[in-house]
């Protein structure tokens, strides 16, 4: 009888957790839909209009997406030279030994620093420097954000990585050594092509971090809503837009808003989807 | 031939060395920024740091103008965190374990799968998309912003941490545990209560404690839903106010730049606390 209850009540917690999965999408959808109803579903994705005024309200996301693609693939651009050094030091070179312990510590120490701080850094270290360097006048915009961005998610995709990379099987890369390999040719011919996916995974997971990261961003992107086609333009993603406007949003800007998190919920997911499929498919 | 040898052992050596530089241009941006707190945030630390509410911007100009430390601390801040973080561990830890027991229990159900598939997908959700949710079902509902809706915000964003944790720490006990427990005649409910979770404790502790580290440090779902207040509050139905959010407005808030660093300082050293002790733990408790 206590198990029997026992286990209802585990089973009734799991369906709980769907439910709230299930009630999220439908409050987002159901949100988003006075803004799909008013521009289109189309329309609105690809629509660069952003005017909250009452005679010619209108808004698109297209500024925003694109921010967002923009500045998240740039993060991890800038993100993998640095991020698979130290996954190959902690996954192949020192696997297992105390060196390869205190960096793995230090990279889980960075990846508990908050946003917000990485955003004050961003704002009062990173960019000072890059408007003393000439490359933009402002320090605000698409590069600096995907600097900062990238510093956050190199954490978070060298620990995923390193972890594939120590599933390398020792008696291949020992048979790499014993034909003579150098341990750059085994990461070559060994290290890489076993763990390939699974360093791919890590990076598609890593992608879906930077796309939905929220105050770092808002600090430092600039917050313009115009489409941003250059490294120096200001712009918005589609969380800052969010944490921009939200406060004083109402009616069909609400909305559009809501829509706007939708679309976001949408292409993290299926980013994470993938990466999670991929590793799936690796682990088997 | 011995040329071609060398040759490839100097690549090798020059590939390590671009390892190594490449690592420690990654660490710099951390030592940058603990640098930089440590530096502009030290010497706001004092007890009125953690015992009075954050001051006006009219406090805070004077100071500024006759070069004094800013009067006032954090107190509403951390009394917030304090009161949001520990209603949503109250809400997210007997649930996720719940769930996370529950997967581990039928780890190939068509009904977990769709479980772990919920939670990974929530887990992946950025943090201003839960805002979003807490905001239209909690602020909502009550016709007000409160710290209820921040700390159901926190909750959604820990169940999903924990829930994977427990499953994977239940995972790595030796069947044998829990077949002796039953052969001894236990029920089912106290094997699970009194043998696999006490044995799996490390594992779950870490994951808790990782999980309110991961927490404690968002601004945008508390942003969007327990909205900040200026004064010591610990009604839960009202708007309250959290160290991130304190940053986030001093921040907007010239006069008040000091703080900034202080706070960032203070929320930084409590979430690197938390990390290490949950490091020690799970080194301590490593299951054999």
């Amino acid at each position: 009888m206590k198990d029997l209850l026992f286990k209802k009540a585990l089973f009734t917690a799991s369906l709980l957790l769907l439910l709230i999965g299930a009630g999220m999408v439908y409050t987002l959808f159901d949100g988003a839909l006075p803004a799909f109803d008013a521009f289109g579903f189309f329309k609105f994705i690809g629509s660069t209009a952003w005017d909250p005024h009452p005679d010619r309200e209108a808004y698109g996301a297209l500024p925003f997406i694109v921010g967002t693609l923009f500045t998240a693939f740039l993060a991890l651009l800038i993100a993998i030279p640095f991020a698979l050094p130290v996954a190959l030091f902690t996954g192949v070179y020192y696997r297992g030994t105390k060196a390869a312990h205190i960096i793995g510590a230090i990279v889980d120490l960075l990846a508990g620093i908050p946003s917000i701080v990485y955003g004050l850094w961003g704002f009062y270290t990173l960019r000072p420097w890059i408007i003393e360097s000439g490359f933009s006048t402002g320090g605000f915009g698409i590069f600096t954000s995907a600097v900062v961005l990238a510093i956050m998610i190199i954490p978070y995709a060298s620990s995923l990585s390193a972890e594939f990379l120590s599933m390398v099987p020792n008696d291949l890369k020992e048979g790499a050594y014993s034909l003579g390999a150098t341990r750059l040719d085994m990461i070559q011919q060994v290290v890489f092509p076993f763990a390939g996916s699974g360093i791919f995974a890590s990076f598609i997971l890593a992608l879906g971090r930077a796309l939905g990261e929220t105050m770092a961003v808002t600090m430092l992107i600039g917050n313009t809503n115009n489409l941003p086609l250059s490294l120096t333009a200001t712009g918005n993603t589609m969380a800052s837009v969010i944490a921009n406007q939200f406060g004083e949003a109402d009616g069909l800007k609400l909305s559009a808003l809501i829509a706007i998190a939708f679309l976001l919920f949408i292409l993290t997911a299926l980013i994470n989807l993938a990466g999670k499929f991929i590793i799936k498919r690796f682990n088997q | 031939m011995i040329t071609h040898t060398k040759f490839r052992q100097l690549k090798d050596k020059g590939f390590f060395i671009l390892i190594c530089l490449l690592m420690s241009l990654g660490a710099l941006p951390l030592v940058s920024i603990l640098f930089e707190l440590i530096r502009k945030g030290y010497k706001q630390l004092n007890i009125a740091f953690f015992t009075e509410t954050a001051p006006s911007t009219l406090d805070a100009m004077l100071a500024a103008g006759t070069g004094d430390v800013i009067p006032g601390g954090i107190a509403n801040g951390i009394i917030g965190t304090l009161i949001m973080v520990s209603l949503a561990s109250a809400v997210a830890i007997p649930i996720g374990i719940m769930i996370g027991i529950y997967l581990a229990e039928k780890p190939t159900a068509i009904f977990s799968n769709i479980v772990r598939f919920v939670a990974d997908l929530m887990q992946g959700v950025p943090s201003i998309v839960i805002g979003i949710i807490s905001y239209a079902w909690i602020v909502c509902s009550f016709q007000s912003y409160s710290a209820l809706a921040g700390a159901f915000a926190l909750s959604l964003m820990m169940a999903p941490l924990i829930i994977r944790s427990t499953e994977e720490t239940l995972k790595m006990l030796p069947p044998s545990l829990k077949e002796a427990g039953l052969a001894l005649g236990a029920s089912y409910t106290s094997v699970v209560l009194k043998i696999l979770l006490p044995a799996a404790f490390g594992g779950l502790f870490t994951g808790i404690l990782l999980s309110i580290s991961r927490v404690t440090g968002e601004t945008a779902p508390i942003m969007l839903t327990a909205l900040g207040s200026s004064m010591i509050t610990v009604d839960v139905m009202r708007p309250m106010s959290a160290v991130p959010l304190l940053i986030w407005e001093f921040y907007n808030d010239p006069n008040l730049m000091d703080m900034i660093w202080s706070c960032s300082l203070f929320l930084l050293m409590l979430i690197l606390t938390l990390n290490i002790i949950a490091k020690f733990i799970a080194h301590r408790w490593k299951i054999q």
